[in-house]
Formats: C-alpha cells, sequence, structure tokens
C-alpha cells in the first residue's frame, strides 16, 4: 500500500488529514461539531479545515448535542456524509438518546428502509488530571448497543485510515480517539490509504502470553511487553481496533496459541468491554487456556483530580507486568 | 475420614476402637466407618499414641476430614503413599487405594520424614493435621504452614488447568501424581508435560485403577446383620449397580480368552483327609485352603498374571494378593483379598479365609482388603456346578476359577478308573497374556495340587 | 425485503357524481374524506387493540384529524416528514397505503416498517416519511438534519416536523428550534398542542403557555392556529410552507387543537374534566367541516353514509388481508441491524 516516502507526522495531523482527504473526495462529507471551525477543534485536529473547505462544510455548532448528532443523523437520511464530532466521549452522554434511539435503531425499526452513515468522532480517555466528569471511557458503553460499529484507532495508520471507510460504511460508525495519542508521532507513508475496520491486529507477536489492549492502553500494553521480553516472558499483543464487532478470530487464536491472556481496558472493570472479551475466550478457547483470563481496568471510582489518585486509579504498565506473571506462574 | 470408594463423598463415624493414650500400631484397626454401602474397619497407618479423637462416634463427615490426632513415637516412613485422606473424593482419579504393595514397598524405601520446622509441626498439631499426609511446596518438599493451613481447611478440588487436564488426557499422565505449581497448587500444562515420559509403576494406581474400589466394594446386602450398622434397602440396589458396572465394564473393555483344565484332585484329598484326622474340628482344612494356595503358589510362578492393567500395560504386583469371591446372604459378591497369600501356610490361609468370609458377610471388611486383590478365585465347588468361566475384575488381568470336586471316570497308568477331579479354569485379559501364559498356569495349578504337601 | 403491499386507495380528488362539482366542493369532499379515514381508522384501532388483535402502545389522533390533514395539503410529495408516535393521521394522509399500515398494527412482514416498528414506528421511504418516533422530541433533530442536508444541496424541500406541546419542554425542542433558525434551515415546525403531555396539562408545564410566543423568541415565524378548523390549518400551513420552501428560514405553527380520547390505549384519562372534553367536541373537525359544507350546499343528504361505506368497506379489507399476512419468520430476527454486506 506504501510507496511513498514516509513522512513524520503525528495522530492529530493523521486524522486532519483523513478528515481533509474525504472533503475533497466527497461533496457530501462535511464536518460539524462544537468549536471544530474557528477554533480549529478542541485538540487542534480540524486546524486549518475551515479556511479550506468554508463554512457550509465545517459548521460550528452551539452547544446542542442532542441537536446536532441527531441533525447528523437527520443529514445522513438526507443523503449526505456528515462527520459529526462530539467534543468527548464525556459530553455524548447529552445526545445518547439520538446515538441509541435513532441512529442505532432507524434501520431495524423501518424494516431495511432508512440506514444511517453516519460517522461520529469523540476523544476519550483519562490521564490529563481533568477530574471526574471530562475523564471517561465509555467505549465499552457504546460497544454494547446493536446497531453501531465502534472503532479505535491506536496508531498512526488507523488515525489516517479508519475514517474513510468509516465514511463509506453504510451504517453508524463511532470512533473513539484516546486524548493521549493526538501528540503520537512517527513515520507514516504520505500515500497512506483507507484502513480496514472490520479486524484486530497483532502488533507484536510473542507466545507466552497475549495482551489485549485497544486505544490509549495499546501502548501501555506494547511497554509492558518489553519489559515482559526482559523477564523472560515472550508476550503477544494484540490491537482490537474494532470493538463492534470484536474480531473473534484473531482473538482466539492468539490466544489458543499463547494458552494465556491479560486483557487491558480503560473502561471501570465491571461490565467492562474487558469483561466481554474474557467471556468470549472462556467460552470459545477454555480448553486451551492454562490460567485464568485477567483483566486490568480502571479502578471503579469517579477518576480523582490529584496525580497520584489518577494514576492509581487507571491501568498501568506495572500493573499490565504482573498480571502477566501471574498468569505465567 | 479416608476414601473406601469412587464415589464416595462422606462416611459415618460409628465407633471408636482406640481412646486417648492408647498405643497404636500401623495395621491395627482402630475405627469402624459406615459408608453408604457398608461398615468398613479402618486401620492405622501410624504408629504411635493417640492424642485425640477429632470426631466422635456417630458423627458424618465428608471424606478427608480428620478423624483423629495420632502423636507418632518415631519418625516413621510414610509407608503407605500419601493414602485417601490426602485426597478429596473428587473424581475417579481420587480414588486411589491405600496403596498397593508395589508402592508401599518402593515408597517405603525411599521416603524420609516430612521436612518441617517445628513452627509447622506445633501448628499442625493444632490443627489436627497429619503432616506425612501433606504435601510440601516449600524448598526441598518442606512442608510450610501454607501447606499444612490448605490440608487443614479439607478436601479441595484438586485445580487443573483447562489445557493441563486435555494433554495429560492426551499423554496418559495420570493427573494425580503431577505436582502442580501453578497458584494453589494449579496443576499447568508445564507441569503435565514434566510428568509425561512415563508414568512410573508406583503410580500404577492413579486414574486408571480407579475401579479398583469399586471392584471389591463390599455394599451388604439389605439383610446382613452385622454390628448394630443400619442396612438400607438401597444398599443391595447399589451394591448390584457397582457390581453391573463393573462387569459391562469388564466385558466392555476387556478381551478375555479362557483355558481350562481337568486335575485329578486324588492325591489333594488324600492328604487332606490324613491330615484332618489327626487335627482339631476348629483347624480342619477344606480343599478349598488347597485349592487357594495352589493358585497363590501358581500366580507367583506366573507372574503377567498376577497384577493390573493400567494405561495401556500390564504392572506386575510384588506380591501375591489373593481375592477371594464371597457371595453375600442376600445376594451380591464381594471379592476381598488375602494378602501375600503365596507365603501363607496352608492352615493360616484356611484361618484367614474363615475369618475373611465370616467378616465379609457381616459386612465388616477392611479397606484394604477390598482394594487389593492382585489376582481373583471363584470357588463355586459348593455350589454344585462343574465349572465356572468368569468375569474379570478389572484392573486384574485373570480369574481362577473352580467348579466342584466330583467323581469321574479316569484314565490311570492306562486302566479305567474313578478319581475325583476338579475344573480349573482361567479367564485372562488377552491385552496382557496369551493362552500359552494360560496354559501354564493352569498347568502350574495341576502339578501343585498333585503334590498337596507342599502347599 | 418482505413484500410490501401495492400501494392502496390514496388521496385522490373523489369521483364526481352525476353533476359536476366545483373545485371547492371537491376540495372539501377531498378533505372530508381523509378526516373521516382517520377517524374510522382511529376508532378501529380502538376496537382492534379491546379484542387484543394489536398490542403495545397505541396514540389516538381521535380529534385532531384536522391538523394532519390541513397541514399535508401544503407539502409536497417530495418533502420530508418527521413525526411522532400519534402518527397514523399523518402516515394515512401522506399516502401510506392503508392496508400497509393496517398490517403494520398486527406486526405482519406486510407492513409499512416490516412488522418491526408497530403503531409508534411508522416509516416508508417512498413518500419520505420518516417516522414514527417514540421519544417525546427525539424527532425534532432528525428533521433538523434533513433539512440541512436540503440546504447544503440547495433543494428547495421543506421537512415538516410534527410535536406536541410536551416536546416543548425538551431541551431538544430550544436546541432544535435555536440550530434551525441559525442556520436559516427549511424545517417547518408544527406544535400540535392538544393541551396535555400524557396527564400534564400545559399550564402545570409550561411558564408560558403560549407557545408560539415561546418559539418566536427563537427568531422564526411563528403563529397560532386554530387546529379544529382544517380550512384554516391548511390556509396556515400553506402560507408557511410556501415561505419556508423560498428560503425563509424556519417555520412555526402552533395548532390549537384537542384529543377526545386519552393519551393512549392504556390512559384512563383521570387528569381531564369530561366536561372539557364534551366542549371541545362541540367543536370536532369532522363536524366543523360538514357544517361548512352544508351550510355552501356541498353536502347531499346520503353523502357522509356514502363515505362511511366507502370507508369501512376499505378498512374491512385492510383488516381481513392484515390478519391473513405472514409474520416475518423468526430465522430473520437479526437482520436490519446492520445493513448487508456488500457481496
Amino acid at each position: 500500500m506504501t510507496s511513498a516516502a514516509a513522512e513524520k507526522t503525528t495522530y492529530r495531523e493523521a486524522i486532519r488529514e483523513a478528515l481533509r482527504e474525504a472533503l475533497r473526495r466527497d461533496d457530501r462529507v462535511f464536518l460539524m461539531g462544537e468549536d471544530v471551525g474557528r477554533y480549529g477543534g478542541c485538540f487542534g485536529v480540524s486546524l486549518g479545515l475551515l479556511e479550506e473547505f468554508g463554512p457550509e462544510r465545517i459548521r460550528d455548532t452551539p452547544l446542542s448535542e442532542s441537536a446536532f448528532v441527531g441533525a447528523g443523523i437527520g443529514a445522513a437520511l438526507g443523503g449526505m456524509r456528515p462527520v459529526v464530532e462530539i467534543m468527548t466521549v464525556n459530553f455524548s452522554l447529552l445526545a445518547l438518546d439520538q446515538i441509541m434511539n435513532n441512529a442505532a435503531t432507524l434501520l431495524h425499526m423501518s424494516g431495511g428502509q432508512f440506514n444511517v452513515p453516519l460517522v461520529i468522532r469523540m476523544t476519550t480517555g483519562a490521564g490529563r488530571q481533568v477530574a471526574a466528569q471530562h475523564s471517561h471511557s465509555l467505549e465499552g458503553w457504546y460497544a454494547h448497543i446493536p446497531g453501531l460499529r465502534i472503532l479505535a484507532p491506536a496508531t498512526l495508520e488507523d488515525a489516517r485510515g479508519m475514517l474513510w471507510t468509516a465514511l463509506e460504511d453504510p451504517d453508524p460508525v463511532l470512533i473513539f480517539e484516546h486524548g493521549s495519542l493526538y501528540n503520537m508521532a512517527g513515520p507514516l507513508p504520505a500515500d497512506a490509504g483507507p484502513a480496514d475496520i472490520r479486524t484486530a491486529a497483532i502488533r507484536r507477536a510473542g507466545t507466552d502470553i497475549t495482551l489485549i489492549a485497544y486505544g490509549g492502553t495499546l501502548g501501555k500494553a506494547v511497554d509492558a511487553a518489553d519489559e515482559l521480553a526482559n523477564a523472560g516472558i515472550s508476550a503477544e499483543v494484540v490491537d482490537l481496533r474494532t470493538l463492534r464487532p470484536l474480531d473473534d478470530a484473531t482473538i482466539l487464536a492468539s490466544v489458543r496459541r499463547t494458552h494465556r491472556a491479560v486483557i487491558v481496558d480503560e473502561g471501570w472493570r465491571s461490565g467492562s468491554l474487558a469483561a466481554e472479551v474474557s467471556a468470549r475466550i472462556m467460552e470459545q478457547a477454555f480448553y486451551d487456556l492454562d490460567a485464568p483470563v485477567q483483566r486490568v481496568c480502571s479502578a471503579e471510582v469517579p477518576m480523582p483530580y490529584p496525580r497520584h489518585l489518577e494514576d492509581a486509579a487507571l491501568p498501568q504498565v506495572a500493573d499490565i507486568v504482573t498480571a502477566a506473571r501471574q498468569a505465567v506462574g | 475420614m479416608p476414601v473406601l470408594g469412587a464415589d464416595m463423598d462422606e462416611g459415618t463415624l460409628l465407633e471408636w476402637l482406640i481412646k486417648p493414650g492408647d498405643e497404636v500400631h500401623k495395621g491395627d484397626v482402630i475405627a469402624v466407618v459406615d459408608t453408604a454401602k457398608s461398615a468398613i474397619e479402618v486401620e492405622s497407618f501410624h504408629t504411635g499414641i493417640v492424642e485425640r479423637l477429632v470426631i466422635p462416634a456417630g458423627e458424618t463427615v465428608p471424606v478427608g476430614t480428620v478423624l483423629a490426632v495420632i502423636r507418632e513415637s518415631v519418625p516413621v516412613a510414610a509407608g503407605a503413599a500419601p493414602g485417601p485422606r490426602a485426597r478429596p473424593a473428587g473424581g475417579p482419579a481420587a480414588a486411589a487405594p491405600p496403596a498397593p504393595p508395589v508402592t508401599a514397598v518402593a515408597e517405603t524405601a525411599a521416603r524420609a520424614a516430612p521436612p518441617a520446622t517445628p513452627l509447622v509441626r506445633h501448628e499442625a498439631a493444632e490443627l489436627g493435621v497429619d503432616l506425612t499426609l501433606v504435601h510440601g511446596t516449600g524448598r526441598g518438599g518442606a512442608i510450610t504452614r501454607h501447606d499444612v493451613e490448605q490440608a487443614a481447611a479439607g478436601p479441595r478440588r484438586r485445580r487443573v488447568s483447562p489445557l493441563a487436564r486435555r494433554l495429560a488426557a492426551e499423554l496418559g499422565v495420570d493427573l494425580d501424581a503431577v505436582t502442580g505449581t501453578g497458584a494453589d497448587g494449579a496443576v499447568r500444562a508445564e507441569d503435565v508435560r514434566q510428568a509425561a515420559p512415563a508414568a512410573p509403576p508406583a503410580q500404577a494406581t492413579g486414574q486408571p485403577a480407579a475401579p479398583v474400589p469399586e471392584a471389591p466394594r463390599p455394599a451388604a446386602p439389605g439383610k446382613a446383620r452385622p454390628a448394630g450398622t443400619s442396612r438400607r434397602p438401597e444398599k443391595a440396589a447399589a451394591m448390584r449397580q457397582a457390581i453391573a458396572r463393573l462387569m459391562a465394564r469388564s466385558k466392555r473393555e476387556i478381551p478375555h480368552y479362557y483355558v481350562s483344565n481337568t486335575v485329578d484332585m486324588g492325591p489333594a484329598l488324600d492328604w487332606l483327609r490324613e491330615r484332618n484326622r489327626s487335627a482339631e474340628m476348629s483347624a480342619r482344612m477344606v480343599p478349598a485352603a488347597l485349592l487357594l494356595k495352589a493358585a497363590a503358589l501358581a500366580a507367583r510362578e506366573v507372574p503377567e498374571l498376577n497384577g493390573y492393567w493400567t494405561e495401556e500395560h500390564f504392572v506386575p504386583a510384588p506380591g501375591v494378593h489373593l481375592g477371594v469371591a464371597v457371595s453375600m446372604r442376600g445376594g451380591g459378591l464381594i471379592t476381598p483379598a488375602i494378602h501375600d497369600a503365596a507365603d501363607l501356610p496352608a492352615a493360616e490361609l484356611m484361618g484367614r479365609l474363615r475369618d475373611l468370609v465370616n467378616r465379609a458377610r457381616a459386612g465388616r471388611v477392611r479397606g484394604s482388603e477390598l482394594t487389593d486383590a492382585t489376582i481373583t478365585v471363584t470357588n463355586l465347588g459348593d455350589q454344585g456346578v462343574e465349572s465356572v468361566t468368569g468375569v474379570i475384575y478389572p484392573p486384574q488381568v485373570a480369574l481362577v476359577g473352580f467348579g466342584k470336586i466330583t467323581e469321574r471316570p479316569w484314565a490311570v497308568r492306562g486302566l479305567l478308573g474313578v478319581r475325583p477331579v476338579i475344573a480349573t479354569t482361567l479367564a485372562a485379559d488377552h491385552r496382557a497374556t496369551d493362552g500359552y501364559t494360560g496354559a501354564r498356569f493352569l498347568n502350574v495349578l495341576a502339578d501343585l495340587l498333585q503334590r498337596p504337601e507342599e502347599l | 425485503m418482505s413484500p410490501r403491499r401495492a400501494p392502496g386507495p390514496k388521496a385522490s380528488p373523489q369521483e364526481a357524481p352525476a353533476q359536476e362539482r366545483p373545485p371547492a366542493a371537491r376540495h372539501h369532499a377531498e378533505l372530508l374524506r381523509q378526516m373521516v379515514l382517520i377517524r374510522r381508522f382511529e376508532e378501529q384501532c380502538v376496537e382492534l387493540y379491546s379484542a387484543g388483535e394489536i398490542h403495545g402502545f397505541v396514540h389516538l389522533y381521535i380529534g385532531e384529524e384536522a391538523v394532519a390533514v390541513g397541514v399535508n395539503q401544503a407539502l409536497a410529495p417530495d418533502d420530508s416528514i418527521v413525526s411522532t408516535y400519534r402518527e397514523h393521521g399523518h402516515a394515512l394522509v401522506r399516502g401510506i397505503a392503508l392496508d400497509s399500515l393496517m398490517a403494520e398494527m398486527y406486526g405482519k412482514s406486510t407492513g409499512c416498517s416490516g412488522g418491526r416498528g408497530g403503531s409508534m414506528h411508522l416509516f416508508d421511504a417512498s413518500t419520505r416519511f420518516y417516522g414514527g418516533n417514540a421519544i417525546v422530541g427525539g424527532g425534532l433533530p432528525l428533521a433538523v438534519g434533513l433539512a440541512l442536508a436540503d440546504r447544503m444541496r440547495g433543494d428547495t424541500r421543506v421537512t415538516a416536523c410534527y410535536f406536541g406541546d410536551g416536546a416543548v419542554a425538551e431541551g431538544e425542542f430550544h436546541e432544535c428550534l435555536n440550530l434551525a433558525a441559525l442556520w436559516q434551515l427549511p424545517v417547518l415546525f408544527c406544535c400540535e398542542n392538544n393541551l396535555y403531555a400524557m396527564g400534564t396539562a400545559l399550564a402545570r408545564a409550561q411558564v408560558q403557555t403560549d407557545l408560539a410566543v415561546r418559539a418566536a423568541s427563537y427568531g422564526m415565524p411563528s403563529w397560532p392556529v386554530d387546529g379544529m378548523d382544517v380550512l384554516a390549518v391548511e390556509q396556515a400551513a400553506r402560507h408557511a410552507a410556501e415561505a419556508v420552501r423560498g428560503g425563509g428560514g424556519p417555520h412555526f405553527l402552533e395548532l390549537r387543537t384537542y384529543r377526545f380520547r386519552a393519551h393512549s390505549m392504556y390512559d384512563p384519562d383521570r387528569y381531564r374534566d369530561k366536561a372539557e372534553i364534551e366542549q371541545w367536541k362541540q367543536r370536532d373537525p369532522i363536524d366543523l367541516l360538514t357544517a361548512h359544507m352544508r351550510d355552501a350546499g356541498e353536502l347531499a343528504d346520503g353523502d357522509l353514509t356514502a363515505l362511511d361505506t366507502e370507508v369501512s368497506a376499505q378498512l374491512t379489507n385492510a383488516i381481513a388481508a392484515a390478519r391473513a399476512d405472514p409474520l416475518e419468520p423468526v430465522e430473520g430476527l437479526t437482520r436490519f441491524v446492520y445493513s448487508p454486506e456488500p457481496s
């Protein structure tokens, strides 16, 4: 897919490039959300797009999540291809009714007549000491809802490539961008193309244990794998990439090979997405397990403000390493 | 509370035959326990002084529960392999009998006193844990406090990872013999692989041998009347079911072959008559004693028929524990063993047989007697059938049958005469032996019976 | 997708009997026919529901017919409609086949939503009928979005958005009116004010009960209409829709109406005064129109009976067909959660 030289870029820039490309390719595409235009996006993702594409296609909205997410749904029904940006997953709760009762259900309720080709992007996650109401990781919640597709790009390639594929999908796709990743820098070919949105990816091959992660926790899992390697434990790292549907085949193939698994998820432990993955592993790979499946999740507390407490509440590399060592024994 | 049957979960302590302060020796009968099927005498595996009785008579407790504490007078070899007390009565794998002599011999030689610090010993005493039965997970097999606490906590389902269990099945590894190195002693795949090359003979009593306790289970019939135990009608049915299961399994799994021989019992009966003439009533021998002794000696001489078929191969037993089929009043059958029958003088064998039959009919058979037979004899002579061709009790590989002694026309030195003859039969496991071996056995047997004075 | 019924009787002008009727008369006759159709359909629903043949929640439009009929006159075939759970009337006048609607009530695979939606979720792509929404206020953002799409493409289409006085309390109402006005979107907001949000009277829910005034504060032309007078509704709707279509931005109509029956089939209607209901029944929209037509000599003796007979027959057929139609096989349960994968 890449013959052009790799350029140094960031996760943020990769998304911007993806937006730019989509806006250029298809007149039906437009971006709508709070502060996406004049401000350049709360996290700087859409800097420069208003100047390039104009106010009709880069639409600043009032603080009316329910209205503009619903409008996104309506516009998609009406033949457009909107990209709705909800500033963070924390504010998406105001639009939850539109997402769950309209976007996810219209196709089914109408007996297949009305599909909703809508893409919603949201920033998610914690780690910047912004306290309880601004630190949620609700990807697992959304992944619970039939009718939606849920993505978590954790690499530059995925930041760049998932948006277009999502726009081509006839059904609503929610893309969760972990706030800690925007500054992630690295090389990316200039002509990097669309990424598939149905499969998980093995980011690191290993033999002794499978570490399963997504989004903001992928980097921690990779770091943990490095540490484990020093201790003589070969860890395989699976990046889920798509949270609904989950790519069972990749996950299970890995666990069947390594016989042990640790799932890393920034959601709260009980009823987390990690719990779902763990259940699937138990259901489908029970006889291949040599140790119970472990989960490393956030502590079940509203996110506290002070750094030391926030760190203690979030999954950390050390926690992943400990869990892995426990499983390997 | 020992495990005396594969599906025994609990037992009722009927009677203590010891009290604190008593001196007990290994092998002494110290209590009577009622299982679902019969009352069984429990023997001590240790020598020492009874310190205290933990469970009072009349109480029903799960298997594995500590019944009493015996303070050992001297650190002795453990003797039997970790007996049933250390094992949960989980599945068939757990029903390893107090090990057959093979294990006892091997392990008695090999095993020293379990290493434990005084602190650990004290804790064990406090909790009523028998240190010889505790598996040490400390360095060099030392018993740690945790081990003691685990043991005191009572029986627990053995922890085996799904993968390990699957591997064990595939590799033919006996899980009971595998030491788990996972959390809380969990057995993991690596542990199984370590144990895989060959399960040593001492471990032969593991999984495949599980049915052994089932075989001679003395489910007494509903009407037997032994000392104060209540016989429930279900017991007869349960016994029948157990027999049914076992016999069906035997026929299903064991390719039986049969050989038979007719033996001149003249010399034997003559010898008996002479001997009995000068013996007291109580010391009179019956032909059965000679038959059993001859069978035992023949088994010693043809060891391929004396032992167990486990895990696709035959494991010879070092001694001959002759199982004797005893029919019970009211129906049912048990086959308790006379230990080391080949070494007993015929007279003593006689005494043992009598005692065994009485106790068996009274429902008071020892656990080890139920589980230790290495070859079994069924003698239906007194029932009047001419020959009996039986069904082998797995995991044994042979069953010797004797019919009744009858007078038949016989060629003696070229002349027609009448001799008392007996039909001897052998049903054998064709996986372990061929007809040649079976024939040899019967020939040896016939030969022995011609020289009764040597029996 | 399951087979749909061929479109049945639609809104079409009645055939003139022996003598040629003047356009106005024909027009009024058509309006009457539509209102009677809605009325009889709803009355049938009462019977069928009580008999246990249709289930779930059923919200009846009896008394409010003039609103759907009148507003619809102002809408073009390719305009969009977003409605509420009290949408049987809107669906009927929009032209969704009667048989298809009845089948949907029965949950049959031939229903307009494939049987999947039921009373509250009537959808029809061919008439741009975007439901049937069970969340109060939940449809307003959809309407804003549809209008946004039209606006961005330069289409001169109107999106008619129906909602009740209850929706005025929801945050979405305010967000949507504001956004529509801000972006000058072609939405015709039709507030069917029947004075009650389920069991709560408007006066107990709103400080400002003059809803047209409320809407006007969002910077859009807005006025109250006598919702029991179908001709008044039609006139107001035509005026507003034309303005919207002409690029005049969103408009708001407060259609003052009343439902003669309870909120839904489950509702014992304890919160309303019987006298009040009787008073409003004096202004039954069907009676108002027939009186008007009689005064104008447009209604002959027997016309009403003939109309009733015709409508009854249509309904009887529809019910018979719906009863006989197949249910969707259970194996199809997970269809339409996602669009089919391209093969």
